[in-house]
């Protein structure tokens, strides 16, 4: 292919911050808000998405040379709907309170874009060990930002992390991060936050350039 | 069987549990189509009847599963079948309705990704409601949805006037005024049972 190279780390690395699917891409919001109520449940989702992402990226990538491009959305979301249900089993399995906790969300784990769009933009067009890479990073990347908004939720709307109480007695909990307009208002602010650090990172790399051209002229 | 009344299921579906702020249900179209009432109109409209039409085929799905005992096959059923109803509506609004056809543009591929109809089905499932309960469920829904999406676009019309600094422009502001949107229908938790 005649496009730049692209380094297997890199690959990794661009679902993390460049090419985070929460904060930059606006993907997969739908779970990340939904059930980022406490650290344990964001965690839990972000293990499960990751697992799905990996998977179906592997699998579409395997078979990239025998979908046909008018049936491809069809397939990938029927491989997808294939390793859901294998997650949502399998944590019915390992903890019915967990399942509970997550509900109807795992089972919508189909509908989150993020993976239909890896399978589409990405593993079907990459071999096997690059769509393996991506879907590993961009699914760090998705339950790190899950993780964040669950944290921020979890200490301020119960005062608790993982369960474990982090302040003395007088801490007035506010209660309204953990209904759902906590969500909104959790994500709004780490948008700010990022976008925040990449408006400096931009600046300096401006600044940079500036001066490079000074000291050339 | 649930035995919840029908004007109960449609005030909890469309306002005490909306499925776009208390449920984070198909939050994706929500951002992307609502900054102009005139297109949030016609999603919704093409949502809520996704959903109608989802919720029929979920319930005569629901019955076939249960009877050959296989309820592992339920997401991938109905993801399938969403995705074909969704077809459909493309291709009898391109040939009906053109402009709202290129109005809606990715958006309407994109409904087969919409957490809310596949939700819909799978909460309809969950409850065990009976046919005419599903489609009221789905009436519901269908209404909650256009309600969130056009009092959302209503404000983002004016946000857009309004003299907001760079760093919060465009997501971050429709996120905080979702959030608040939210806190609003929180006040309906009052009207059911």
């Amino acid at each position: 292919m005649a496009l730049k190279q692209v380094s297997p780390t890199d690959e990794f690395i661009k679902g993390l911050w460049r090419d985070n699917p929460v904060f930059i891409h606006m993907l997969g919001l739908c779970p990340a808000l939904a059930v980022s109520n406490t650290a344990i449940n964001a965690l839990a989702m972000g293990a499960a998405t990751t697992f799905v992402l990996l998977m179906a990226g592997l699998s579409v990538s395997l078979l990239r040379s025998f979908i046909p491009r008018e049936a491809r959305i069809v397939s990938y979301i029927c491989i997808i709907a294939t390793f859901v249900t294998c997650v949502d089993y399998a944590i019915m399995a390992i903890s019915i309170e967990l399942h509970r906790a997550l509900g109807a969300f795992i089972a919508l784990i189909v509908v989150n874009c993020l993976i239909l769009g890896r399978s589409e933009a990405f593993a079907s067009k990459n071999n096997p060990g690059r769509a393996i890479l991506d879907g590993l990073g961009m699914g760090v990347g998705f339950t790190g930002a899950l993780f964040f908004i669950g944290v921020m939720r979890e200490v301020l709307g119960s005062g608790t992390l993982f369960g474990v109480e982090l302040f003395p007695d007088g801490f007035q909990t506010w209660t309204v991060m953990v209904l759902p307009s906590g969500g909104f208002f959790a994500m709004a602010i780490w948008l700010l936050v990022v976008n925040w650090i990449r408006q400096r990172q931009a600046d300096a790399e401006k600044q940079a350039a500036e001066q490079a051209g000074e000291t050339a002229s | 069987m649930n035995d919840a009344g029908y004007w109960s299921i449609f005030l909890n579906a469309a306002l005490i549990n909306n499925f776009v702020l208390a449920y984070f249900l198909g939050i994706c179209p929500f951002f992307g189509v609502s900054s102009k009432i005139e297109t949030a109109i016609r999603m919704s409209g093409a949502v809520s009847f996704v959903m109608l039409v989802a919720s029929a085929c979920a319930f005569g799905i629901n019955l076939v599963l249960e009877a050959i005992n296989a309820p592992y096959l339920r997401i991938i059923s109905y993801i399938l079948v969403i995705s074909s109803t969704v077809q459909l509506v493309e291709m009898l609004m391109r040939k009906l309705s053109p402009p709202t056809f290129r109005a809606l543009g990715i958006f309407l591929p994109l409904i087969t990704t919409n957490c809310a109809i596949l939700g819909l089905a799978l909460f309809q499932t969950n409850k065990g409601y009976g046919f005419t309960q599903a489609i009221v469920y789905a009436l519901g829904a269908g209404a909650g949805f256009a309600l969130a999406l056009v009092l959302m676009a209503g404000v983002r019309e004016k946000l857009d006037l309004a003299d907001v600094p760079q760093l919060v422009k465009g997501t971050a502001a429709a996120l905080v005024v979702a959030g608040i949107l939210s806190m609003g229908f929180m006040g309906f938790a009052g009207l059911g049972r």
